[in-house]
């Protein structure tokens, strides 16, 4: 290697060495620490690499087969399956009824995990058995009609063992049962709003074009089996334990996504028509709602809550709920905001 | 069935016409307004990699306010929804499309088919002109009133044009204006690498005796001239929407208590369109890709690319598929249900011939003469973060388990190891093997080593760990978590590691690009075939190669891309216009 290139690099690991240094000194937030001393030890790696292979150019020493790439790679792929097991970070628990889904993902991570394993190992393995050595050549084989014909079948079989679980639950989740209670969810830039049937177990009729400030959800007026519905808007959304809910989703604006984590379940509400899925929520708690579709600004300032709590509770709480009818003239939300729609962005402000 | 392996026999058809080819006589024509298909190549490239510089620093810019929420009061909401949005729209349009199919395209068809330049020389120039035009419409929107649209690449309506998104004043006008332009020099282009692979091919050159990077380049062009009329015309009904107050996507609609005058249209129409093409162009990015790292391995390795057929018939297959895919991006848009499982059947078929690839890539490497190489590394680093992105793809393929994943950082996660992460060591691997048969001169091999390492690794761990944010429920285009109750401190520590990271493999590009400068002047001397490759690119009479590239006679082709090691031969290689011994059986 030239004189000018070995100060190049030399410089140019010790440029690392001391950014490494300065990550490692900003030890006040503890990842600093660890991604310098990380950079630090690759660039003194660096210079060690260096200065052995200027030693051994001016002994005349032959280059040495290459076991470090085929290494780095096998410890990818085995880091990756040490920090999947390892991780902290996993799905949140679960509180609906879509378990499936989560099995699903089981499955999906052991073929795919396996896959990837395997691969790599073998990668791995080519590049440390068939690294260039002086007097050997490659093997010429054009193709194996035998082995592709095996390795097209394998992953054929992989595909559907992962497709067929999937479109299983898919039709599960397509497919909402007969006793769902319905209940919908109105968003806007940037808030939830939330409708409960009443007596009658129906909702009424709506239409953007009746939206105003006395009917934030434009609810149809004309229509009875509106009369007895009950809006709530910037408080918690209830919800009751145990039992199957068609969730009806309508949006005022733009795109938006009404997402539980734990509820797995989650659908975008498209303005101008009325989008759903169904879920069973199977254990009490409070949980984030987050909008999931990209709305705007406030877009990651559009949370929410969700209490899901026992069936006795959830009706003692709609009892105490005015119904539309009720509030006909007037509208008085269940909210703290002026009605007129005030600034633009929405913080939720339960908490 | 013919034997691959046999075709030594000089294939009787008629002469190709040598093509008169425009001869420029000032500096101006000929490195300005060029004709020449490498010089328009280099024009592409340049351009892309400068507009991808910018998109990296947006990167970076992204990644501060994700990893130290708060800390950097200049990036608020709209100002961070700016930056995903034209870092996104950048890479994957203007860098990563125009580089594969403008920069490696323009430079390796003609030369590796044995044609002096493309079919259409004139109209190969203005494309690259009003590519450039696209980038400068495109960059001007940083400057006009309300800056660029933040509206994500995506660009979905009714937001992308409301008043809540930013960009609304004249940003997204801009955008779809270049985007127009780009798509109408993108089918310039097209047409140029089309025709010329079908119809310049130099005698002996059959289509199963073209390399795969051609195949690749030439299936995604069929698809880009294919896909790119559906933004086409989804843009100008946004336009419409935008400048006329049309509704072709816009439903009746009440923003921030005032009903709009808008009424009747359908936003999820805009999302078919979208993805109509939106499928079809991470193909247009990844064949290439496919193509090339094909011939890396096959050359860098001495080997024959195992399965060339079932390589050629993998890439077209995936190219057709890949038209019957798209709404694996609208699992949970509220399309009809049934829709979902016709999509994630078709988006898991579509695994299989891409499977196929990779077990290819790897058998190539099985009992092969490995030399590594930078561009072996970067081929290898391909095929590790390809898998990985690949295998990701199948899950949030299964329609089930796409609904709690979709808008997550699984997705982001996914996108970036397969489309951005994978792509880009393919074109650093790509110009490591090609600068010298562009320059003369080898680029540092000292500098590729720091290069790949850092890029590598350092891209793995930003991205790898990222998919467990998204498994948690992260959701993507948020511009900071706040408060999450089922998300732990650790996910915040998580995400100022991965900035960090990022930091520095974007600062390891400047090594890349110093490189590129300094070896123009002080880089080994490279001869015509360095690496001793079997392609037609490689047997040039001079190098760089002239103006006609060939001199005064066509190559004549004999044999397939891929005679590395054939045994009784010489040498460990043999030119693809190496005409078999006199008399040869073998």
């Amino acid at each position: 290697m030239s004189q000018d290139r070995r100060w190049l690099l030399g410089g140019l690991a010790v440029v690392f060495g001391f950014v490494g240094l300065f990550l490692a000194s900003r030890a006040g937030h503890g990842i600093f620490y660890w991604i310098g001393l990380i950079v630090f030890l690759a660039a003194v790696g660096t210079i060690f690499g260096f200065v052995r292979a200027a030693f051994d150019e001016a002994e005349g020493k032959a280059q040495t087969p290459q076991h470090l790439v085929p290494l780095t790679m096998l410890a990818v792929a085995v880091g990756s399956v040490v920090f999947h097991f390892l991780s902290p970070w996993w799905w949140s628990p679960i509180a609906s009824n879509w378990g499936y889904i989560d099995q699903t993902i089981i499955i999906t991570f052991w073929i795919t995990g396996v896959a990837f394993t395997a691969i790599v190992v073998f990668l791995a393995y080519c590049l440390y058995r068939f690294g260039h050595q002086a007097g050997r050549r490659a093997a010429y084989e054009p193709e194996s009609r035998r082995l592709e014909f095996w390795l097209t079948m394998g992953t054929a079989a992989g595909v559907v063992a992962m497709l067929a679980p999937g479109l299983i639950v898919w039709s599960q989740f397509v497919t909402v049962p007969e006793e769902a209670a319905e209940i919908e969810i109105v968003g806007q830039q940037w808030q939830w709003s939330f409708r409960y049937p009443g007596e009658d177990g129906r909702l009424g009729r709506s239409d953007t074009r009746l939206v105003s400030n006395d009917n934030p959800l434009g609810l149809d007026p004309n229509d009875p089996n509106g009369a007895d519905d009950v809006v709530v808007q910037n408080v918690d959304l209830r919800l009751p334990v145990d039992r199957p809910l068609k969730v009806l989703l309508r949006s005022l604006d733009v795109l938006h996504d009404f997402y539980v984590p734990e509820f797995r379940a989650k659908m975008d509400m498209i303005p101008g028509t009325v989008t759903y899925f169904w879920v069973e929520p199977t254990r009490t708690g409070t949980f984030d709602i987050l909008c999931a579709e990209l709305c705007g600004v406030g877009h990651a300032y559009m949370r929410g809550r969700v209490e899901v709590m026992e069936e006795s509770q959830y009706q003692a709480w709609l009892q105490q709920q005015p119904t539309f009818a009720a509030l006909a003239n007037g509208y008085a939300r269940v909210t703290s905001r002026s009605p007129d729609g005030g600034e633009a962005s929405a913080r939720s402000s339960v908490r | 069935m013919v034997d691959v392996t046999r075709e030594f026999q000089d294939i009787e058809r008629a002469e190709p016409e040598d093509v008169e080819l425009y001869h420029p006589h000032s500096w101006i024509t000929k490195y300005v307004f060029s004709q020449d298909a490498k010089v328009i190549a280099i024009q592409y490239s340049v351009t892309a990699m400068a507009i991808g510089m910018v998109a990296l620093v947006l990167s970076w810019l992204m990644r501060l306010q994700l990893g130290f929420p708060g800390y950097f009061t200049f990036i608020d909401p709209a100002t961070y929804y700016q930056f995903i949005t034209m870092h996104g729209m950048i890479m994957v349009i203007y860098l990563l499309t125009a580089l594969f199919l403008g920069g490696f395209g323009n430079y390796l068809i003609p030369l590796m088919l044995g044609a002096r330049d493309m079919v259409f020389p004139y109209l190969n120039m203005l494309s690259y002109w009003i590519y450039l035009l696209a980038v400068l419409v495109l960059v001007a929107s940083f400057f006009t009133p309300g800056g660029p649209t933040g509206a994500g690449w995506t660009l979905y309506p009714p937001q992308v044009i409301l008043s809540g998104t930013p960009g609304q004043e004249s940003g997204v006008f801009l955008m779809l204006v270049s985007l127009v332009l780009f798509i109408v020099g993108f089918t310039m282009g097209g047409l140029n690498y089309v025709v010329t692979v079908l119809q310049a091919r130099t005698r002996g050159m059959t289509l199963m005796r073209m390399p795969l990077t051609i195949w690749g380049i030439f299936t995604a062009t069929v698809l880009a001239l294919l896909a790119f009329p559906a933004l086409f015309v989804a843009c100008i009904m946004l336009l419409l929407d935008r400048a006329l107050g049309t509704s072709f996507f816009m439903p009746t609609l009440v923003e921030m208590g005032q009903t709009l005058s808008y009424g009747g249209g359908s936003p999820i129409l805009f999302q078919h369109l979208f993805w109509f093409f939106g499928h079809p162009e991470v193909y247009i990015v990844a064949l290439p890709a496919f193509g090339i790292v094909s011939d890396l391995i096959s050359t860098h390795a001495r080997k024959n690319i195992f399965g060339y057929r079932m390589m050629v018939w993998a890439i077209v297959a995936i190219g057709g598929l890949s038209f019957i895919v798209w709404a694996h991006h609208m699992y949970v848009s509220g399309m009809h249900p049934m829709f979902g499982f016709f999509f994630a059947t078709t988006t898991l078929i579509i695994a299989v011939p891409t499977a196929i690839k990779v077990y290819n890539w790897v058998l190539t490497l099985w009992r092969g003469d490995i030399h590594l190489t930078v561009p072996m590394l970067f081929a290898i680093g391909f095929i590790i973060t390809f898998l990985n992105g690949g295998l990701t793809g199948l899950f949030l393929g299964n329609v089930v388990v796409d609904v709690p994943l979709s808008d997550t950082m699984f997705v982001v996660a996914h996108f970036h190891m397969v489309m951005g992460v994978a792509p880009i060591l393919v074109i650093f691997g790509a110009i490591y093997h090609w600068y010298p048969k562009i320059t003369g001169r080898m680029l540092d091999e000292a500098m590729g080593q720091i290069h790949f390492w850092v890029t590598f690794l350092g891209a793995y761990a930003i991205f790898f760990p990222m998919h467990y944010l998204g498994l948690m429920g992260v959701p993507r285009r948020y511009h900071e978590l706040g408060e999450m109750a089922f998300v732990p401190p650790s996910a915040e520590e998580l995400n100022a590691f991965i900035t960090v990271v990022a930091l520095i493999v974007g600062f390891a590009q400047l090594v890349f690009l110093f490189n590129l400068v300094w070896s123009l002047f002080r880089g080994r001397e490279a001869g015509g075939n360095p690496w001793r490759a079997t392609t037609l690119e490689w047997q040039t009479p001079t190098t760089p190669p002239p103006h006609g590239n060939w001199g005064k006679e066509l190559p004549v082709v004999y044999r397939w891309a891929y005679d590395y090691s054939v045994p009784g031969a010489a040498e460990d290689f043999v030119p693809q216009n190496q005409p078999a011994p006199a008399g040869a059986a073998e």
